[in-house]
């Protein structure tokens, strides 16, 4: 326990729920990009996945939205503190982007149109953790929450849910992303409040 | 790379910015130093254990163990009342930082520099034009600093006499100060033109100002890759 401030007695959460360390519950859906919103025309949209032995796997717009796809529930936690419970995705599977891809890879890095990319082992990307989700809440996901698409892995901080993703490049080495290089953790686990580098 | 350690951080003096907003200057033995841009998390513990962390920005550069931050009231916020109306110079608080390594202002950077702030988006803004100041750097500065109404600026009296070389815009949202040419309204392409596009860009506000500022300097020529933004949404407590 820290040291105690006089006069602070906090707000207790109404609802009785279980937060991640350091973590307070929103119910707004706050925004965090390093720069601008890119705008992506849905014609020339890709999303690809690369392996480490130079094989390229891509899917057009129309080819993504053509594969089974999952509406998982899930909560979002993010470094800056916010959790937001309970919201609502539709997108596909990452297992079923990954079944025809070869690759003995254990690392992979998550690349946006725009330049931003995240680091994260390719398990956390497996069976059932991940998706390419393009609508939240029912509706086209809106460009600045990462529209057309972005990878959602919410069982790691938000940063690691990469906006606009454009490909997974898959690699036998860890390669630190954007916020990884920037002083952010590594893995980013929020249950271990992995929030910063040495966390 | 060692875990940044929770710091007892003491209140040494309080500046009143707004009737809603006062800078916190804190005394935090051991402190790392810090880059212009970067933030803090702040963590307040109750006497039950009970505990609770907030992100803040840094209004000032690093002079030696002093830190400071502006805050600004959040109606309904947990944090943000405490820190307004409850605490008193001598309390203590717990502090660890420094976070953030992207949206900084390095005092040897000679480029010059476009800041674009929506209300207290300013803070990590007005750290940058002190660390220019404190370092005697002649990187030209441009603030072009929007608010709703004229008494809602932070740091007027210190902006009052810029620094040579940094030139100041206000914008007004709703309400002007009388004889003001611009209507009031929110910004424009038109009140971000004039400068050039060889600049280093950084835009912090509220999302949709932040959206806003940063699409209409696209569309002016600015490349992306050089507009660093820092967001903020309704909560933060």
């Amino acid at each position: 326990m820290g040291i105690v401030s006089r006069g602070f007695f906090g707000r207790r959460r109404e609802e009785d729920v279980k937060l991640p360390p350091g973590q307070y519950l929103t119910h707004d859906f706050p925004v965090l990009s390093a720069g601008p919103t890119p705008r992506i025309g849905l014609d020339r949209w890709e999303f690809a996945i690369d392996t480490e032995l130079g094989e390229t796997h891509r899917w057009s717009w129309p080819e993504l939205l053509a594969l089974p796809s999952e509406t998982p529930t899930v909560d979002l936690h993010c470094v800056t503190k916010w959790s937001k419970l309970g919201t609502g995705w539709q997108g596909v599977s990452l297992d079923v982007l990954m079944e025809n891809v070869e690759t003995g890879a254990e690392y992979a890095l998550a690349y946006s149109y725009g330049g931003y990319t995240t680091n994260l082992p390719l398990e956390d990307l497996l069976d059932g953790k991940a998706w390419i989700a393009y609508k939240y809440d029912g509706d086209d996901l809106e460009p600045r929450h990462g529209g057309p698409a972005r990878l959602l892995v919410p069982h790691l901080y938000l940063w690691k849910s990469a906006k606009w993703v454009r490909g997974i490049r898959l690699m036998n080495e860890d390669w630190p992303g954007f916020w990884e290089t920037a002083g952010y953790h590594n893995y980013g686990d929020p249950w271990r409040e992995q929030r910063y580098q040495g966390d | 790379m060692p875990r940044l350690p929770w710091r007892v951080a003491k209140l040494v003096e309080i500046r009143q910015e707004t009737a809603t907003a006062r800078t916190l200057v804190f005394q935090i033995p051991g402190w790392p130093g810090h880059l212009a841009g970067q933030h803090v998390d702040v963590r307040l513990t109750a006497p039950d254990g009970y505990s609770t962390e907030r992100s803040y920005s840094v209004a000032a550069p690093e002079q030696g163990d002093r830190v400071e931050l502006t805050v600004e009231l959040v109606p309904d916020g947990e944090v943000s009342p405490y820190l307004l109306e409850i605490l008193e110079v001598g309390d203590e608080v717990e502090i660890r930082g420094p976070v953030g390594g992207w949206f900084v202002w390095r005092p040897d950077h000679t480029t010059p520099v476009l800041l674009v702030a929506g209300g207290s988006g300013v803070v990590p803004l007005m750290a940058m034009i002190r660390a220019r100041r404190a370092a005697g750097s002649s990187a030209p500065f441009r603030l072009i600093y929007s608010v709703r109404e004229p008494d809602q600026r932070f740091y007027l009296d210190e902006l009052a006499n810029p620094d040579p070389g940094l030139d100041i815009a206000y914008l007004f949202t709703r309400k002007t100060p009388d004889g003001w040419a611009r209507p009031p309204g929110r910004i424009t392409q038109a009140d971000l033109t004039g400068a050039s596009t060889d600049i280093d860009s950084y835009v912090c506000g509220p999302t949709g100002f932040v959206e806003a500022a940063a699409d209409h300097l696209i569309a002016l020529g600015h490349a992306p890759d050089r507009i660093r933004t820092e967001r903020f949404g309704p909560t933060g407590g």
